[in-house]
């Protein structure tokens, strides 16, 4: 329970009592005929198993391998991500930020949440709790650091806050390495914080 | 509002504290809440600026001290109730008491792929022309209602620079009291880091953030 740190004295009574306020409510909505339980479960499996940052893996691995993909991902980001067939809810509206030796980009949402789900999924826990939100505008290199990654003095670093329906893609920077590999290789280099703009690309770990 | 919710610049809440091995969901009950507020959401009796409020009028001390899933199960229950669509009695029951809401549209399973590949673009189409251009030099207009707003507090009466055009936007402070979408333009301002948080500011640092048109002013 990452997000329960600071509430371990309270923990078990809060989760039970949440399981059960829940389960009452999918009762209720069922037998009132506004909730298909099918359809919850499709929901779930949506996006447990089906749409993750795999699928902005494979816009940065195609933008990184074709520049012509790169420059339609940069102009209209919306219909390149489309044409992968990565579509919808909370990624209506996309635009991909490009990270450069003078730009770094990152991305929050200091109101809610919003977070490009047909891209990235949904968002850690990290990304929805307070200290992100609060500090990721005021002292973005400071929560950088925290990620381990130290951005050369001058720099930009560039926080996109998300408070309308667009939603921001960062385009890492592809390693020099990586450079000449197949797109399906590339896909490994692109971790999900690298898309937020709280990590570098980076080779792949062994798995483990 | 001016709630919790609003944190941008806020001090105190200490480290990130990212888990590299975190599952999506934490317990069974943040599954189903999440799916049903998604499932609930469907039947079309409320649109996501008001989903936000709901979940913004959780009480601060209250909000600060839940975690994010609670959030939500808080805007869901405060969702049925103001769209008459259950009864406290049934919330706290699980027990059906009043006849379901006539015109809610049911999500089946089998759409539910369909309905999230479509998802729900707020862009409308416009006659008007943008009022700013890229360049241009605004200032964002000082409020503090107790509504629904996308101006977040940090960046109330600074000084941008106009960085993207997005075209015609739902407007989310009428549009979350149901009181039309009033769509207008929607710019991306940038804010440099002195500009928004004075000497505290770290060096070489902007915020851009996505402003309609009624928060922006010429300066």
């Amino acid at each position: 329970m990452s997000d329960h740190h600071h509430h371990h004295d309270h923990d078990h009574s809060e989760l039970s009592d949440l399981e059960l306020r829940v389960r009452a409510l999918e009762s209720l909505m069922v037998e009132k005929g506004y909730v298909d339980p099918a359809a919850l479960d499709a929901l779930i499996d949506t996006y447990e198993t089906k749409v993750g940052p795999r699928n902005g893996a494979q816009v940065v691995a195609k933008a990184w391998a074709d520049p012509a993909y790169k420059q339609w991902l940069l102009e209209d980001a919306t219909a390149a991500i489309a044409s992968l067939s990565f579509t919808g809810r909370q990624g209506e509206h996309m635009v991909a930020v490009e990270n450069t030796d003078t730009t770094h980009n990152m991305v929050v949402c200091t109101l809610c949440s919003c977070y490009p789900w047909p891209v990235l999924g949904l968002p850690p826990t990290w990304y929805k709790a307070a200290p992100y939100r609060a500090r990721a505008v005021m002292q973005p290199r400071a929560v950088l650091a925290e990620f381990g990654v130290s951005l050369p003095d001058g720099q930009e670093v560039r926080v996109w806050d998300s408070t309308a329906e667009i939603r921001y893609l960062v385009l890492p920077q592809q390693p020099e390495e990586s450079k000449g590999l197949s797109e399906a290789e590339l896909a490994d280099w692109v971790t999900r914080d690298s898309m937020i703009g709280v990590g570098l690309a980076q080779r792949p770990q062994a798995e483990g | 509002m001016n709630g919790a919710h609003d944190l941008g610049g806020m001090h105190g809440f200490g480290a990130i504290a990212p888990d590299p091995n975190e599952p999506l969901f934490h317990a069974e009950w943040e599954r189903r809440c999440f799916a049903l507020t998604l499932a609930v959401g469907f039947t079309g009796q409320w649109n996501i600026d008001a989903s936000r409020f709901a979940r913004e009028q959780m009480p601060p001390a209250e909000y600060l001290s839940t975690s994010y899933y609670v959030h939500w199960l808080h805007g869901l229950e405060y969702l049925l109730l103001d769209r008459t669509m259950a009864t406290p009695q049934e919330i706290a029951s699980g027990a059906v008491e009043l006849e379901p809401k006539p015109g809610a549209r049911l999500l089946k399973a089998q759409d539910v792929n369909k309905v999230l590949l479509k998802g729900g673009p707020s862009e409308r189409e416009t006659a008007e022309a943008p009022r700013f251009q890229p360049g241009d030099r605004v200032r964002t207009i000082n409020i503090n209602p107790a509504t629904h707003t996308r101006l977040p507090r940090y960046a109330r009466g600074k000084v941008g620079t106009v960085a993207l055009l997005h075209g015609a936007h739902v407007f989310p402070d009428t549009n979350s009291l149901y009181q039309g979408e009033n769509p207008q333009h929607l710019y991306t301002i940038r804010f440099d880091g002195r500009d928004l948080w004075g000497p505290d500011a770290e060096p070489d640092s902007c915020t851009m953030i996505d402003l309609w048109n009624e928060y922006l002013e010429p300066a």
